[in-house]
């Protein structure tokens, strides 16, 4: 039983991504699609995600596995591959879940919680530094820029979705045909545009 | 074929697929999606919301006894509500298959506490499944049906937010059509009068021992054996934390959460040196294993307070080596502003709040849904919860002890049919002081807008009869019933002070649709107006999360901000005001 010392990762053939944001930004449709995507391509695939409560523009994440065999939905700490911060402070909130090797990829978003703007916290100061300082492999990503370059502010879950694309390796017919089965078909030409755009961002 | 569903989503497809033609349940946390998912075969399978959980669950009773197949759906703390049908139903038994899908919050994301529903098996003595994913949620659903027939037994299968809301591939199969035979009247079986019900008792008696002995054999439990030195008894979501973390153990993997079965036990423990139980709130497992005089680890080395997760099976398993558990953790959270949920910017409660706040002396017995969240700096308005409904009756009991403070009393619009009407009845009949306060958004918003009886919508979206709140309070007696504009703050202090000075119980009703369910802003977002803020944080006292400020200087976010324009209300300066057109 002394064979895993290491906290973390316990299966090097699985991989684990860890979305991270806030109540109401669009985790849960880019959690599916990533699923989606991973399922195309032939893995087993789990998820997690958040509802009810917590969900009211509250510190959410989902996490997506997949792999030859995935058991736990949940990522044990250091078990992620890919951190994706849809909003910049949220990122450090979940860094324990990034493996050392991991690659980070945060927005550079700044939503101000209700915590901070009623005095009783404070929003971290030079978050760019700490952020650089404490992840080895972190690339900042204009996320809601991208959105609105694609012409839908909303679509920054799109973007980010994007910037994870450009780390993975799955080929980008497959994203655009998940992205096609998962969002209304009314939406599916912008939202490709922002997932573009984020990967163009990110690479 | 296989399809990525969540539990839920499994869950009712199982039902479908079992023949089930009957569904009813009350939204909650982690249940909700169930029958939101059922209703979509509501061709073959009529699925309804019920105005709580113990009518959810007397409503698939009477289905079962008819000889339909039928189901309710509820979380954890609904079963509490439904606890009276479902120790009596014991009793009688079933006709169709019968099972209430329960689902527990360990962790508590989204509860007012942590309960293991295994412990209602017990109590009710009638078995339990434990799915351990999607999979097995769609498959163990469908052999409970065909167990409660066979036994004659209700059944509950306990689900957990993991296996609810997280997602894994599902083979789909057919629906088993049923033959429905119609209620066949047999009043010693279904009429539990004393001299009736002590020879039901001894049936459920008769029944568990049944049961227990089939729990020996069924293919529901599973035996992985691997380390002869190491093996854990384990079930539901904790299997695959067990799996992951613990990949050269021998498991006995529980589908039947209750009976357990002694012999499997017994052979299991008797194969392996070291004998672990890993499982998720209550020690059930260990209890019982304990009392078979087999010594095992759990408790002392896994947690029975909170979730479990791989995390802290690796503490534990670091524990077991005598290894180093502390985690090099690159960020102290607790350094981090915390970002607990909030009330939505456009929220109706907020003007509520912000209203009650300006009154010292009150106290506010709250309830159970997004106006909890009213509780939270600042608004920090509210004073007690205790349940569904409670908000109504605890404001009673307190002016009946003699409570000095006014009391207003709150609840909500799918709280209140749940179960604030008889609590309200109580106040009228007799007679308290007190001010109920009905938060009337339109629609069950916390677990994601289901409907409920003063919609007019049903499950399935059919248009319905409206049950109207002010009717209902007046038929309950109380002959004070208003109806105010929650986002009109000074209106609404004004009246909640006349109805405080009223002497008499009051209904006040502040009336307006979830903003999130709606979909749509009220009005333009609002800006500040950076020459005319004095930054005195009267704005930021009303917690709108599209009040944006750091170092005190508010800023209006113009992605978020709904223009309800409370805020603007708070601002003595008029530094709030529309966004210029351009």
């Amino acid at each position: 039983m002394g064979s895993h010392r290491q906290p973390g990762i316990f299966a090097p053939d699985q991989t684990s991504v860890l979305l991270a944001g806030v109540g109401g930004q669009g985790i849960l449709l880019a959690s599916n699609i990533l699923a989606r995507t991973a399922l195309l391509a032939g893995f087993d695939v789990k998820t997690n995600e958040v509802h009810g409560m917590a969900q009211r523009g509250g510190s959410v994440v989902a996490e997506i596995r997949f792999g030859k065999k995935i058991h736990s939905p949940l990522i044990p700490p250091l078990g992620a591959q890919v951190l994706a911060a849809f909003e910049a402070m949220e990122a450090l909130r979940y860094a324990g879940f990034l493996s050392s090797g991991g690659q980070a990829l945060i927005s550079t978003l700044r939503i101000i919680p209700t915590s901070v703007s009623s005095g009783f916290a404070a929003y971290p100061r030079d978050l760019d530094t700490v952020l650089r300082k404490t992840f080895r492999n972190v690339r900042f990503v204009d996320a809601a820029a991208a959105a609105r370059k694609a012409g839908s502010p909303k679509a920054i879950n799109m973007a980010i979705l994007g910037a994870v694309s450009s780390v993975l390796a799955f080929e980008d017919s497959i994203w655009q045909k998940a992205i096609g089965l998962c969002v209304k078909a009314k939406f599916v030409e912008t939202n490709l545009q922002a997932f573009a755009f984020g990967k163009k961002l990110a690479a | 074929m296989k399809e990525l569903l969540s539990g839920n989503e499994a869950f009712a497809r199982g039902a479908w697929e079992a023949g089930a033609t009957v569904g009813s349940g009350y939204p909650g946390t982690p249940s909700t999606e169930i029958l939101e998912n059922a209703v979509k075969y509501a061709k073959e399978m009529y699925c309804e919301w019920a105005p709580n959980e113990k009518v959810a669950f007397e409503v698939a009773a009477g289905a079962s006894l008819a000889g339909a197949r039928a189901f309710c759906t509820m979380k954890h703390v609904g079963l509490n509500v439904a606890a009276d049908p479902l120790m009596t139903l014991s009793y009688t038994g079933t006709v169709g298959g019968f099972v209430a899908i329960v689902a527990d919050d360990p962790g508590m994301h989204s509860s007012q506490n942590e309960q293991d529903t295994r412990q209602y098996a017990r109590f009710a003595k009638i078995p339990l499944l434990e799915p351990s994913d999607a999979q097995e949620a769609k498959d163990f659903l469908i052999r409970s049906f065909d167990i409660s027939e066979q036994f004659r037994t209700p059944v509950i299968v306990r689900s957990t937010t993991r296996i609810s809301h997280a997602r894994s591939l599902v083979e789909l199969g057919e629906r088993r059509e049923r033959a429905f035979p119609g209620f066949h009247r047999d009043p010693p079986r279904f009429v539990p009068i004393p001299a009736w019900g002590r020879k039901m008792r001894i049936r459920v008696e008769e029944r568990l021992r049944a049961l227990r002995a089939w729990a020996e054999n069924a293919n529901l439990n599973r035996v992985e054996m691997l380390s002869r030195e190491f093996g854990i008894i384990t079930s539901g979501i904790s299997y695959q934390y067990v799996r992951e973390v613990f990949p050269e153990a021998s498991v006995l993997k529980l589908g039947i959460g209750y009976p357990l079965s002694p012999h499997l036990v017994r052979d299991f423990a008797s194969r392996v040196k070291n004998l672990l139980v890993v499982e998720e709130l209550d020690d059930f497992i260990e209890e019982q294993v304990r009392a078979l005089g087999i010594i095992c680890d759990g408790r002392n080395l896994v947690p029975g307070i909170g979730e479990l997760s791989p995390e802290r099976l690796n503490t534990a398993r670091n524990r077991i080596n005598g290894a180093d558990s502390t985690l090099i953790i690159p960020v102290n959270k607790a350094e981090l502003p915390p970002r607990p949920p909030v009330l939505c910017p456009g929220c109706p409660h907020r003007g509520v709040f912000t209203a009650l706040g300006t009154f010292k002396d009150v106290v506010v017995t709250g309830d159970i849904g997004c106006y909890s969240l009213g509780v939270t700096p600042p608004l920090d308005r509210m004073d007690t919860i205790l349940c569904m409904g409670g908000g109504i009756s605890l404001a009673h009991g307190m002016a009946k002890a003699g409570e000095k403070k006014n009391i207003v009393g709150m609840v909500g619009d799918s709280t209140f049919f749940h179960s604030g009407i008889t609590g309200l009845i109580d106040i009228a009949v007799n007679r308290s002081n007190v001010v109920i306060c009905i938060l009337d958004n339109r629609t069950t918003a916390m677990t994601g807008h289901q409907d409920h009886p003063g919609t007019g919508r049903t499950l399935a979206g059919e248009d319905t009869m409206a049950i109207s709140i002010e009717g209902m309070a007046t038929a309950c007696g109380i002959k004070r019933v208003r109806v105010a504009d929650p986002y009109d703050v000074p209106a609404l202090v004004s009246v909640f002070r006349e109805e405080m000075e009223a002497g008499e119980p009051s209904v006040l009703i502040p009336r307006a649709p979830c903003v999130l369910a709606e979909k749509r802003p009220l009005g333009d977002p609002l800006r500040i107006d950076p020459g005319k803020c004095r930054t005195c944080g009267a704005c930021l006292k009303v917690g709108c999360p599209a009040l944006e400020a750091v170092d005190k200087t508010p800023n209006i976010n113009q992605n978020s901000c709904a223009g309800c324009g409370i805020c603007r209300q708070m601002c003595k300066f008029g530094a709030i005001g529309s966004a210029e057109r351009r």
